[in-house]
């Protein structure tokens, strides 16, 4: 991220494009899944634990976005929100269906 | 790896705070401003007068007027006026013509000392400053969202800032004046050290009060996509009896209102909604007011037998949860300030406002300097030249506009208050005009010093246009009215400096060419 505006070469570019989209995207869905489970697992009254959870979420994308570029590679950008979805939406689904059985 | 760490956020830092800035920069602006809408509405409607009346009294008008002119109405609702707000309004609902369908509103603003109806001129005052600031006058929920976008990038660039900022107490000592861009770079990083917890939690606090729109999952997962249940179980709702059929008298209100004092001890109402008015069932819900405590709550209600005086319920306390999302709700909004703390957060926010203002200038100054030599500047620079001008001096000159728009549009016109907003957005497109046809330094200086004429003379405007001027209002010591002149003679006074600055430092040669002085202008941009 160092290179200057002047004839920056393609793969740049697309590099900063595809780091842009996981930060936006991955990291919408990675703070949607967190406050799902946060809203899942916290012992509170269903409401104050949405509360909660949506309140948490934000932070949670920041961290997402700051990773997203702070990270080596477009691709380890990617994997890390990646990851985290997976993670969080396996436990949101646990928690689902705990509470349906 | 650390120090690429920092480089990266730095990075992210500049380009977030360019694409957004000038959206930020409105938003904050306006949402200064709007801490004074009830001030900025009162000047902007000088014909509802200003009086101080017990609540009781108001009250027991407002009861009156609305027995006589709408006594078969399915509801009342009554706002009474406070020290800030001081029009006291009623609004009846007639009963629905079909069962099912939304009976018809009627509003009237009354004078509290006389309970006659009074007629204000039509604007949308402060009103639209405040709605401008999250709605961006854009159809519902377009510019809400673009608003808390715009907020999320606010935060980012704010801790990104954080990071990128190593030493950030030991270089808040220093100040190198007269010194071009590090002057700029330095003033940049002291107003957003100096209100730091003023910045974070106006932002967090806005991605707050839109977070069911824009972070609805766990509702949709929890209540099964039943939204409308999470909404119930977070403001309930005061249970109103249902329709007797039989004709009631109702009992005079004004005794209800110390009742409910007791009841919050010692909170103020600010509404009252009487259902089924002339019913034998009629209730009476008394909504606090949000001027009273830190800590917003919508739905801290008590609700009264409206014949008999007999307390029906009276909304439980609210859940921490609800407390801490409420409580940044309310810091943002500042409903519970008093005049001082009111003005501490008008001085904060335009602290803020300077720093994206001061954040732009500094992108660009970065990446002149490399073409000053040369006599055209590359496009993207340009563009960005002109759109700090108009986004900054140009929004100032349409902030005026607004206030002359007030003043000099026929009171009787049709669609008055429409043509106030659109005199606004009129004299801030022509300004993106004007930032185009200009060389820079001229665009910043001449619409720098038409704001000064604008703002400097509203006093005179308002004297020559109404008689609600500052020789009348000082020795009066109405204060909301004077008040309002006074800011906007000193905000003139500050933009004309600015553009004086502007003028002097542009005879020094190219080597301080982005000596601009829009961060004084939005500071005291009133």
């Amino acid at each position: 991220m160092k290179v200057k505006t002047r004839s920056l070469p393609v793969s740049y570019r697309l590099a900063v494009t595809s780091r842009v989209l996981a930060a936006v995207v991955g990291g919408y869905v990675v703070a949607a899944l967190a406050s799902v489970s946060l809203t899942m697992w916290l012992p509170m009254p269903r409401a104050e634990a949405v509360v909660t959870g949506m309140m948490t979420s934000f932070l949670v994308y920041l961290c997402a976005v700051l990773w997203c570029f702070a990270c080596r590679s477009a691709w380890q950008a990617w994997l890390g929100v990646i990851v985290p979805s997976g993670v969080l939406a396996a436990l949101s689904g646990v928690a689902y269906w705990l509470g349906q059985s | 790896m650390k120090d690429g760490f920092r480089q990266a956020m730095a990075w992210l830092h500049t380009w977030t705070g360019l694409i957004f800035g000038w959206l930020l920069f409105a938003i904050f602006l306006t949402g200064t401003l709007a801490y004074f809408k009830d001030e900025i509405s009162h000047w902007m409607q000088p014909e509802i007068p200003a009086r101080s009346v017990s609540s009781e009294a108001s009250l027991a008008l407002a009861q009156d007027y609305l027995q006589q002119h709408a006594p078969g109405a399915s509801r009342w609702l009554i706002d009474l006026p406070s020290a800030r707000e001081p029009g006291l309004s009623v609004r009846w609902q007639q009963l629905p013509a079909k069962q099912g369908e939304r009976g018809q509103f009627t509003e009237k603003r009354l004078d509290p000392q006389t309970g006659t109806e009074v007629q204000g001129r039509e604007t949308r005052g402060g009103e639209f400053f405040y709605r401008f600031h999250f709605q961006l006058q854009m159809p519902y929920p377009w510019g809400r969202w673009l608003s808390t976008i715009a907020a999320m990038v606010m935060f980012i660039g704010l801790i990104t800032g954080i990071i990128t900022h190593k030493k950030i107490f030991k270089d808040f000592f220093t100040f190198r004046p007269r010194k071009g861009q590090r002057s700029w770079l330095d003033g940049h990083n002291a107003v957003g050290v100096l209100v730091l917890p003023f910045h974070l939690m106006i932002t967090y606090s806005s991605l707050v009060i839109f977070m069911s729109m824009v972070m609805p999952a766990s509702i949709l997962a929890s209540y099964k996509g039943d939204v409308r249940a999470f909404f119930d179980d977070v403001f309930p709702a005061s249970s109103v009896p249902e329709l007797a059929g039989k004709p009631g008298q109702l009992a005079p209100m004004a005794p209800l209102l110390e009742r409910a004092r007791e009841q919050w001890s010692g909170g103020r109402v600010q509404r009252l909604t009487v259902n089924n008015p002339g019913d034998a069932n009629a209730s009476v819900v008394l909504v606090r007011d949000g001027a009273d405590r830190v800590v917003h709550d919508v739905s801290s209600a008590v609700t009264f037998n409206g014949v008999t005086g007999q307390l029906l319920s009276s909304t439980p306390q609210q859940p921490v949860a609800m407390a801490i999302a409420g409580s940044f709700y309310g810091l943002h909004m500042g409903r519970f300030a008093s005049p001082v703390v009111r003005w501490l957060y008008f001085i904060f926010g335009l602290a803020s406002t300077a720093l994206i203002g001061t954040g732009l200038v500094i992108w660009l100054g970065k990446r002149q300097l490399k073409h000053a030599k040369s006599a055209v500047m590359p496009f993207e620079l340009r563009l960005v030249e002109v759109l700090n001008i108009a986004s900054m001096s140009g929004l100032t000159v349409a902030v005026a506009a607004f206030f002359w728009a007030n003043r000099l549009l026929p009171v009787e016109m049709t669609n008055r208050s429409d043509w106030e907003v659109n005199s606004f957005f009129i004299v801030w497109g022509l300004s993106v005009i004007h930032a185009m046809v200009r060389r820079g330094r001229s665009a910043w200086v001449e619409q720098l010093a038409l704001a000064a004429f604008l703002f400097c003379a509203v006093p005179l405007l308002n004297a020559l246009t109404t008689p609600y001027h500052l020789g009348t209002t000082l020795p009066q010591g109405d204060w909301m009215m004077a008040g309002f002149d006074l800011a906007c003679l000193v905000s003139g006074l500050f933009l004309a400096w600015a553009a004086w600055k502007m003028q002097r430092s542009g005879q020094v040669p190219v080597a301080t060419r982005q000596r601009a002085k829009p961060i004084t202008l939005e500071r005291e941009a009133n």
